[in-house]
């Protein structure tokens, strides 16, 4: 369900990016192998304490705990990632975005009945 | 997202000779139905609306558990409660995707949410109306996923890969939700007396509401035609509305139920309905926090934030003392 | 023998619709938004097993009644849920604590079942263990990782399990019920599911660096029906509302 209507975001009001938050979460990116023996494919992101709990909120976030699947969790900032593949030099990664992760990845068609 | 509200930041749309090249070339992407990627250049507005939009949708998901939660736990039978808990629960996965595709862009959830909280964020404005009989679940389902997908299948097909993604993510698992909502009004429409009076009760509380959902029209809009050059907004809100009226009127008139509009009328010409506007005043009121359920709904939201900061925390601490411990012994 | 095995269907029936009801309170207000999706998926199986067993439960019974019937149509009395699970949310820990306790007890017992005499029992023993040997999972690393955690988490962790401690002794008494069960070859005793669980139990505290607490006392009455909390009534005034309020209608 959605629909926001309204103001502006001004990013400027927004709490410094740089500031450390004891309770903030780190985000993992997700990766699943469904049950037809495909390669893990990325299917999305969370927010975890750690890579167990990151395991297992994939399971419930992701797949709804069916059985046979495999997932694998990544620390985003882990993710080594190449540039896009523009001709030229007009499409400069903007690498100094601290909080940028890569989502270049497929969602699979069969998701919904992994 | 019904992007009409939305400020683009431009001073209305550039063509391209206007355009420095590296803008000129990512217009031009987008125009031949490429997708932008986290990485890739983008303007500053494209941005800016990008993060307002996502992180609204992904607050209005999170918000909208609220009043579809308030009846979980007086569902009428075993099967209702599972559907509804799973209907709502797929909210709270597709806020989760939306935030994950906001942060692409450079905030963290927690930003977002801290702007949710103090207000400075909204959410949909239809989330601050209550439920308040049974046939409010029917009619949530009916009218206002109804009216949301409208708005979300095209979106699927919006310009920024990640919220693309999310979207076709959001879409799939979207499609038992508006069904469900039609299935409780057959029965209650159907039903009793008693539940054939909710049925019509709560088509009269939500037909508007639901009609407010697209927004004001956005003909004369510059912001909105920015949006749409960008394809971050694919059709005008006006051209979703009718589409939503005419889909549901038929709707409503197959469940026995009537649509509180005497004016709705089929133009036999034009294959559309004609229909009333919504009383604009009051959706400004409900945008400027004087709806029915502003205050509650923000109200359970921090309350929820404050009283999760220790489980948060705790959660946190334990991971890195787990991490130095594991260290300690390498 | 069906009055027997009725009333034990409705324990396990019970045990999960009213534990599913609590947890399903926790939809939308959870602490963070991956807990608030796992959490409803707890809910969800558990009002998927409360089905399976209710449904069997009034099958048994041969009165034309179907889970529906046993779940919005009874009072009080005629549930046979444990106490420990009709408790009041409290606050996340005390929620995850709760679940922790009931799960390790749970788990052995649908074990168990897999080897019933009885093949519809076995079968959704089978199906149910599945999934609580997920939740045990789940339940058991936020009760270490809230326990090891901050000081105020620790504390709060110590304060639930000190909390529920005298709800605990009730999962593994026994009743003429359960002697008829036995005797049949259709459930275990419930005495025999105390060691593992102490054991279990045992290392989760060690590793959440809690303290067993060393009164064993237990409030019984649960399983019996003889005396429920006062915290049923209310929940079974929301749960079942609408059905009572409108006896002729179909939702």
């Amino acid at each position: 369900m959605s629909s926001p209507e309204s103001s502006p975001y001004n990013e400027d009001d927004a709490s410094p990016h740089g500031e450390t938050r004891k309770t903030e979460w780190p985000l993992w990116e997700v990766f699943i192998r469904g049950q037809h023996g495909l390669s893990h494919r990325h299917v999305g992101s969370l927010h975890a304490a750690d890579a167990e709990m990151a395991i297992k909120n994939a399971r419930d976030v992701y797949t709804r705990r069916n059985e046979g699947v495999s997932i694998w969790t990544v620390r985003a900032s882990d993710i080594a990632a190449s540039s896009p593949e523009e001709k030229g030099s007009l499409y400069e990664p903007a690498n100094d975005k601290v909080y940028r992760h890569p989502t270049f990845f497929d969602i699979p068609d069969e998701v919904g009945a992994m | 997202m019904y992007a009409q509200m939305i400020k683009s930041t431009g001073q209305g749309v550039k063509s391209l000779d206007e355009m420095e090249p590296e803008e000129r070339a990512f217009q031009e992407r987008i125009d031949a139905g490429g997708k932008i990627e986290p990485k890739d250049w983008m303007p500053e507005g494209y941005r800016k609306n990008l993060i307002r939009q996502i992180g609204q949708h992904a607050h209005s998901e999170i918000v909208g558990q609220l009043p579809e939660g308030n009846w979980i736990t007086r569902a009428p039978t075993l099967e209702r409660k599972a559907i509804l808990l799973a209907k709502v629960q797929d909210e709270a996965g597709h806020g989760l995707y939306l935030y994950c595709a906001a942060e692409t862009l450079g905030v963290t959830r927690d930003d977002l949410t801290r702007d949710l909280l103090s207000g400075k964020m909204k959410y949909s404005s239809i989330f601050n109306y209550p439920t308040l009989t049974w046939a409010d679940m029917g009619a949530v389902g009916w009218l206002v996923d109804g009216a949301a997908i409208m708005n979300q299948v095209p979106l699927q097909r919006t310009s920024y890969g990640p919220y693309a993604r999310a979207m076709v993510r959001i879409c799939k698992e979207e499609s038992f939700h508006q069904r469900q909502g039609f299935d409780i009004m057959m029965k209650m429409a159907n039903g009793t007396e008693a539940q054939h009076k909710m049925a019509q009760d709560a088509l009269n509380r939500f037909w508007f509401p639901s009609l407010m959902m697209f927004g004001p029209s956005d003909a004369e809009s510059v912001h909105s035609a920015q949006s749409m050059a960008w394809k971050i907004k694919m059709n005008t809100n006006d051209e979703l509305r009718q589409k939503f009226v005419d889909q549901t009127a038929p709707q409503a008139a197959y469940l026995g139920l009537t649509i509180p509009d005497d004016t709705l009328k089929l133009n036999e010409e034009t294959g559309h309905y004609t229909f009333a506007e919504p009383d604009w005043e009051e959706f400004f009121d409900v945008l400027k926090g004087n709806g029915p359920c502003n205050t509650e709904r923000l109200e359970a939201r921090n309350k929820a934030w404050d009283e999760g900061r220790w489980v948060r925390e705790g959660l946190i601490a334990h991971a890195e003392k787990k991490r130095s411990r594991k260290m300690a012994a390498e | 023998m069906s009055q027997p095995l009725f009333e034990y269907l409705c324990r396990m029936g019970d045990n999960a619709l009213v534990l599913g009801h609590r947890v399903s309170e926790w939809c939308g207000v959870a602490p963070v938004l991956e807990e608030d999706i796992a959490l409803a998926n707890v809910a969800l199986d558990l009002i998927g097993q409360t089905q399976l067993w209710l449904g069997l439960a009034a099958e048994v019974e041969g009165k034309g009644r179907d889970a529906d019937n046993l779940a919005f149509h009874r009072d009080v009395w005629d549930f046979r849920n444990l106490l420990l699970v009709e408790q009041p949310n409290g606050d996340f820990g005390r929620t995850m604590m709760r679940q922790f306790l009931f799960d390790g007890w749970h788990l052995a017992q649908l074990q168990a079942l897999m080897d019933s005499s009885n093949d519809q029992i076995a079968a959704i023993a089978e199906k149910s263990a599945k999934e609580v040997t997920y939740h045990l999972e789940r339940s058991s690393d936020t009760v270490i990782g809230l326990g090891d955690g901050t000081e105020e988490s620790h504390r709060r962790m110590q304060s639930a399990v000190d909390r529920l401690w005298p709800y605990v002794g009730e999962m593994f008494l026994s009743d003429d019920v359960d002697q008829e069960m036995m005797a049949h070859g259709i459930a275990p005793d419930p005495a025999s599911l105390r060691a593992g669980y102490d054991t279990l139990v045992a290392d989760v505290l060690a590793a959440a660096t809690l303290k067993r607490p060393e009164d064993d006392f237990a409030h019984k009455g649960g399983k019996t029906g003889v005396r429920h909390t006062e915290h049923l009534g209310h929940m079974l005034t929301q749960m079942q509302w609408l059905q009572r309020s409108y006896p002729d209608a179909t939702w």
